[in-house]
């Protein structure tokens, strides 16, 4: 990967183009190679002349050590992606280059020229090739990030693009060396949207001291905000508070689709995520109401996720056993911290129960229950797989009654800026109208010795309906 | 004197301190078999005498004893004993684990004891302690019958102590000498016609028939035997010539039978006991009040002699009349034998006014398989390796036999309905649940596995040697994946094991090279091997019945679905079910023309197979991988070049400019690649399927015939229709080093026009070398392919070099343990295990594939 850095010298000016060896602290006639930690940065000029003068900043990084490391010790630097030898870190421009710039041309970044300083303080005539560039996203990206610091931009891309592409980038501008360096080093792993280190608060700080002056003024900001602290929610709140933009959209800082599993995605995206963090509320509402309506002492949570759901049901004096079964070992985690089970006296960990499990296989763990729930989970199974679930549940556990509710497809319609057709969640195996979820409830009712009926769930649109549905079965007497 | 104890059994040591119990214990028993309260005594209290620790001792006598009975080892007791509740507890203890309590008494006369414990140092709690253990010892003597003991031996003095013989002698119940084979025939019910017409079937020859009260013989010329799981009358029309027949047959040791309900209650009656004479015991008694005083004795007496059960060949079989649980198998008590007649029940009514049966079947996690009968159901299928055979042959269903270890059933249908059945009777769903009070054993429950019989650490024993851990870890991530993307398990009889990478050339430009593989089984001496062309695609197995009936019937899924095919993870691997149901018909019209399914003796069969083109299925990894990568490659080398042609040219440039054309070479190369795997397969012709396993048809996993047979049979299929690619193979010998030339010269062509690579296995499918395997197979991947797998600057020199620093053996380990899992898997699931077992082996598979393991070998 490279950075082509070229800097102007119109006719009449007060200054020869060559002085950007001074501003880069580089002799134009020399090449200079350089260890940059991930590989080998080889700084040369291309063409030197008074009126424009062409650094070529290069970086060749060790494929092999950005897996092994460089001691050649188990696992490098990286995870996912970098434990692959086969990907694009090595070639295409990304937060490796970032790390070169700064150690290959420091000073320059920080504004220093020990020859030229006042022409390091001054905006001059640049132009700047990136090239290959990592992006997740298209060209409308690039425009977006580069755009409103004053570049042009053109953006080509090279092979085909999709989720991931790669860019030949062409900027220009007048503006202080340090200020495009500081974008560059900002924004191309931004646009690459992939760390290869561990981001930790200190992340901040240096991102609060490279674009301190022009992140806040940024039509983007929230986006680069996430993308360069990695989409840590924790760490993005607090970076936005250093660059005081407290009024902020939720929106800004809502997780990727696979962070919310067992939520929809789109409902955030649809409808804002405080909406759909309301309308979720508003369904374990209900779920947890009907519970205590129901007289339930034992409840079995299917697909508990993180545990709201428990965290209401344990609120219930009336309740004494309650397990919570998720396939997700994560989730459990997180719902075992969530409901404090750590810090919990042993009562309450005896009522409350955290344990992996799956729909798909029946457990005998589940039997002797008053009541199973199951809150937005069966449609994340293959309708395929929906009997093995039946029979485990409503043939084998038989709990006396059992609480299901799934999303109403014909509420989609409600969420603006959804694709018809499309489902609220990537995980979403189907999506029932409320037929559909009848003659489902009907059929499992029938041929299992349960009674059944359905309700709408959350607030009803007059013309689409409630955006989910709920069946509750009950376990008829003498079945 | 000789004192026979069965060979399992709580021996209770009685008799009061000083008697010589422990001595006693020592001459006749194991050290590890004697639990004594002294013992434990010093165990909890560090002191043997210490009185107030005789709780915490007992308890931990208790837990030993309980465990060792649990286990069915032979325990014996040495504890005093000699008080009523004491021994109360510990008869509770045997009747738990279904042991017979033996007591052994030492009645020594309580002056000798004393004298015998004032010797001892240890033992200084003075001379009325014996005196009064023997007074309360003696007090009970006479009434320990009433205790629940059977067989009492009681020892007065020291001389008869010394004496003692001890035998052991098996239960009644322990018949595990007895190997068959057996035909065991269901609940007869008096239906004398259709019995004889299922031992003509079986091949019997029965003595002509005579009426009387005569008994009558039926022999088999293979010397088989027919085995009665009970209910021999009741409701039918000819119970005393089944009596006749089947008394006549056990006494010339040519059938056996253990008791049904029927025949207990049958015995009641004929011991003159007042029983209710209903459920058709009216009819029988009325035949039977027609014969001898003498026919009535035999037949009481030959009900007598009837086992609860039956525990057989090495305990590989149980025979119960109602089944049994696996705790029981092979053990006595009132319990069991109450178990073995009844089965279990509630306590409570059914609409119908029948028992509430709890489904033990449904819970039943045993190897041994067990056949029982009482139950009448529409076809006799096997679930959780247990088989109902009672068809209702009375209630107008038919009399079923099954051919046992050939697991082959035999049916007669009943002349006519001899009693209007009690409930109509069900067919079971594929798992044949049945005695469930579900309204209708539903359809859809079969394939119900437990979650909680996997998420754990396993240990599988598989038939080629030693057992295959899988870790609790590893096992709840498979459970995860197979939970979330995992198609219906009764499909997923098989999943294939990763293939060992070969030792890494150490010169010249490769990594990998065929020189290493081929000198790998050279020195293996594993004979001939073959060589077989690796295609570039996605792995798939591939499972094909003749049709969707058939599909049914094997697979129990009733979708209408005639196979399927899936990837190495479990997951479906077309997502279009449709394009997969062309798919699975133009492989079974191929199957046909090609002779296969009558060649074989099958309707289904099993395919591993590689399916192309790559980009059909890796898509994603494509977009997002591959080819971003080797463009960015290839553009950054290009820039590059470009940069250098613009500057003046310093020979530091020279050299950057030399190495940034070779990655310019490696890129292209890389691209050039990549494009051979990829093309548009938006119809079924574009796709390209290439088998190269023939793994299992019916009864049969295909392992002992030769790849090259695997190779030539499949070629016959391939030729059929143009989507099925056929393999290019030779079998060479490794030893020879011509032939070793000739596959590196194939090797060298194949990859250079874009091929993966090839693959070496030992041309007999499994070769065993003491406890391990040779490897099965290894792959050996061209230069080029590589860049795949490592980059594309992978063979740069100082890339290579560190490169080749690569940890084999963890791989070649996963390798081996997956192969013998994965045929584990399909043995059991041709033996017709349990969905289960064969669910333990594919689930094993993929949990073994989580394991942490270098993803490029």
């Amino acid at each position: 990967m490279q950075v082509e850095l070229t800097l102007q010298a119109p006719p009449g000016s007060d200054y020869s183009a060559r002085d950007l060896g001074h501003l880069l602290h580089k002799h134009p006639d020399r090449v200079h190679v350089r260890d940059a930690g991930t590989g080998c940065l080889t700084v040369f000029f291309a063409q030197k002349s008074d009126a424009e003068t062409r650094a070529i900043l290069h970086l060749d990084v060790d494929p092999v050590a950005l897996v092994r490391g460089r001691e050649g010790r188990r696992g490098g630097p990286g995870e996912g992606l970098f434990g692959q030898y086969v990907n694009d870190r090595p070639y295409a421009a990304n937060s490796l280059l970032s790390v070169a710039l700064g150690r290959g041309i420091g000073q320059a970044l920080a504004g220093r020229s020990k020859e030229r300083q006042a022409l390091a303080e001054r905006a001059l005539p640049f132009e700047l090739r990136v090239t290959p560039l990592a992006v997740h996203g298209d060209a409308a990206l690039i425009t977006r990030l580069f755009a409103p610091l004053g570049y042009g931009v053109e953006a080509i891309p090279l092979g085909e693009t999709g989720l991931r592409a790669v860019f030949d980038l062409k900027l220009t501008i007048t503006a202080r060396l340090c200020d495009i360096l500081g974008h560059l080093s900002v924004l191309i792993p931004v646009l690459d949207d992939a760390k290869h280190y561990w981001v930790d608060d200190t992340e901040i700080d240096k991102l609060v001291a490279r674009a301190g002056d022009w992140l806040e003024r940024h039509p983007a900001r929230e986006l680069i905000t996430r993308r360069a602290l990695k989409h840590r929610r924790d760490l993005v709140a607090d970076a936005l508070a250093r660059l005081d933009l407290s009024a902020l959209d939720e929106d800004a800082v809502a997780p990727p689709a696979e962070e919310g599993a067992m939520e929809g995605a789109r409902e955030a995206g649809a409808a804002g995520r405080g909406a759909s963090i309301r309308l979720h509320d508003q369904r374990l509402d209900a779920v947890a109401a009907i519970i205590a309506e129901s007289g339930a002492r034992s409840v079995l949570d299917l697909g508990c996720g993180e545990g709201r759901l428990i965290r209401r049901l344990a609120a219930q004096a009336g309740i004494s056993r309650i397990l919570g079964i998720d396939p997700s070992r994560r989730a459990l985690e997180a719902a075992a911290a969530r409901l404090r089970l750590d810090e919990a006296d042993e009562r309450m960990r005896e009522r409350v129960r955290l344990q992996a499990g799956s729909l798909t296989y029946g457990d005998r763990r589940w039997r002797g229950f008053d009541a199973a729930t199951l809150v937005e989970v069966i449609e994340h199974i293959d309708p395929a797989r929906l009997p093995a679930l039946e029979a485990g549940l409503f043939g084998d556990a038989r709990p006396g009654i059992v609480v299901v509710t799934t999303p109403d497809r014909a509420y989609n319609a409600a969420f603006a800026g959804m694709d018809p057709g499309a489902l609220r969640h990537d995980d979403h195996r189907f999506e029932w109208d409320r037929a559909e979820f009848a003659a489902w409830a009907g059929r499992v009712a029938d041929r299992f010795g349960y009674g059944f009926e359905i309700r709408p769930l959350g607030p009803v649109d007059p013309v689409h309906g409630a955006p989910s549905q709920l069946a509750l079965f009950t376990r008829e007497v003498g079945a | 004197m000789k004192i026979t104890i069965p060979d399992f059994a709580l021996v209770l040591l009685i008799g009061p301190t000083g008697a010589g119990k422990s001595q006693f214990a020592r001459r006749h028993f194991r050290e590890t078999e004697v639990i004594a309260s002294d013992h434990c005594r010093a165990l909890v209290a560090d002191d043997e005498a210490d009185q107030s620790a005789t709780e915490d001792a007992f308890a931990v006598l208790e837990a030993i004893a309980g465990r060792r009975l649990k286990r069915r080892r032979f325990t014996v007791i040495d504890a005093t004993s000699v008080r009523r509740e004491d021994r109360a507890r510990l008869v509770a203890l045997a009747r738990r684990h279904h042991a017979l309590p033996v007591p052994l008494v030492l009645d020594i006369d309580p002056q000798i004891c004393a004298a015998r414990n004032e010797a001892r140092p240890d033992r200084a709690f003075g001379a009325h302690v014996p005196h009064n253990h023997a007074k309360a010892l003696r007090r009970d003597l006479r009434n320990l019958g009433k205790e629940g003991f059977r067989h009492i031996h009681v020892l007065r003095t020291p001389q008869e102590v010394d004496a003692v013989e001890i035998t052991r002698v098996p239960l009644w119940t322990d018949q595990r000498h007895d190997h068959g084979p057996f035909d065991m025939i269901g609940d007869v019910h008096g239906c004398f016609d259709e019995l004889t017409a299922l031992l003509d079937a079986l091949g019997y020859q029965r003595d002509p028939y005579a009426p009387g009260e005569s008994l009558m013989g039926a022999r088999h010329p293979d010397g088989r035997r027919a085995f009665f799981v009970g209910d021999l009358t009741d409701r039918g029309p000819r119970n005393v010539d089944c009596l006749r027949l089947v008394m006549g047959m056990c006494a010339q040791g040519q059938a056996r039978c253990v008791i049904g309900n029927h025949d207990f209650k049958l015995s009641k009656w004929l011991r003159g006991r007042k029983v209710k004479l209903d459920h058709g015991l009216d009819g029988t008694v009325a035949e039977l009040e027609a014969c001898s005083p003498e026919f009535r004795a035999k037949v009481a007496d030959f009900i007598d002699g009837l086992l609860s059960h039956a525990w057989l060949a090495d305990g590989a079989l149980v025979v119960a009349h109602a089944g049994l649980k696996e705790e029981m198998h092979g053990r006595g008590s009132a319990a069991l034998r109450s178990f073995a007649m009844f089965g279990e029940t509630t306590g409570e009514t059914d609409e119908a006014g029948l028992p509430v049966r709890l489904d033990w079947v449904r819970d039943y996690r045993g190897d041994t398989e067990i056949v029982y009968g009482h139950i009448p159901v529409a076809q006799a299928q096997w679930r959780n390796n247990t088989l109902c055979i009672d068809t209702g042959c009375v209630f107008g269903g038919a009399l079923t036999a099954l051919r046992w270890p050939e697991r082959a059933m035999v049916s007669v249908p009943a002349a006519r309905e001899y009693a209007p059945p009690l409930r109509p009777l069900r067919s079971p769903g594929p798992d044949g649940a049945d005695g469930v009070v579900l309204p209708e054993a539903a359809p859809d429950d079969a394939g119900l596995l437990f979650f909680d019989d996997f998420a754990r650490k396993q240990r599988i024993q598989t038939r080629l040697g030693a057992s295959v851990t899988i870790p609790e870890e590893n096992a709840l991530a498979a459970l995860e994946i197979l939970s979330r993307f995992g198609i219906d398990p009764r499909w997923l009889i098989h999943l294939p094991p990763t293939m060992a990478a070969p030792p890494t050339a150490h010169d010249g430009s490769y990594l990998e090279h065929p020189d290493q593989a081929l000198a790998y089984y050279a020195r293996q001496g594993g004979g001939p091997v073959i060589v077989e062309e690796k295609h570039m695609g996605s792995r798939a197995l591939i499972v094909v019945a003749r049709d969707a009936g058939a599909a049914a019937r094997r697979f129990g899924v009733t979708d209408g679905r005639a196979g399927v095919v899936h990837t190495r993870t479990g997951r479906a691997f077309f997502a279009d079910t449709a394009l997969e149901a062309q798919v699975v018909a133009r492989i079974a019209a191929a199957v046909v023309t090609a002779g296969l399914w009558d060649e074989l003796a099958t309707d289904w069969l099993l395919l591993d197979a590689e399916i192309m083109p790559w980009s059909g299925k890796a898509q994603d990894l494509l977009a997002r991988q591959y080819r971003p990568t080797a463009t960015a490659a290839q553009v950054s080398a290009q820039a590059l070049l470009e940069a250098i042609a613009a500057a003046d040219d310093p020979d530091e440039l020279q050299e950057l400019r030399a190495r940034a054309q070779s990655r310019k070479a490696n890129a292209e190369a890389m691209q050039r690649t990549l494009a051979g795997y990829c093309w548009e397969a938006d119809t079924i012709d574009a796709w390209r399927i290439a088998p190269f396993h023939l793994l299992a048809v019916e009864g049969r996993v295909l392992t002992a015939q030769p790849h090259h047979w695997h190779m030539q049979t499949l070629a016959g299929l391939c030729a059929q229709d143009p989507i099925l690619r056929e393999t290019g193979w030779q079998v060479i010998d490794p030893a020879s080093a011509s032939e070793r030339e000739a596959v590196v010269a194939w090797w060298e062509r194949h990859t250079a026009q874009g091929g993966e690579g090839l693959v070496i296995k030992p041309d007999a499918f499994i070769v065993q070398d003491g406890a391990r395997l040779v490897q099965p197979a290894m792959k050996v991947r061209g230069r080029d392919y590589l860049r795949l797998v490592y980059g594309p600057d992978y063979d740069m020199p100082d890339n290579l070099v560190r490169l080749r620093q690569r940890a084999l053996n963890r791989k070649n380990s996963l390798a081996e343990r997956e192969f013998r899992l994965g045929l584990e898997g399909l043995e059991r699931f041709v033996a017709r295990r349990s969905l289960r077992e064969v669910h333990a082996c594919a689930l094993g598979v993929l949990a073994l594939e989580s394991e942490p393991v270098d993803p490029r070998l």
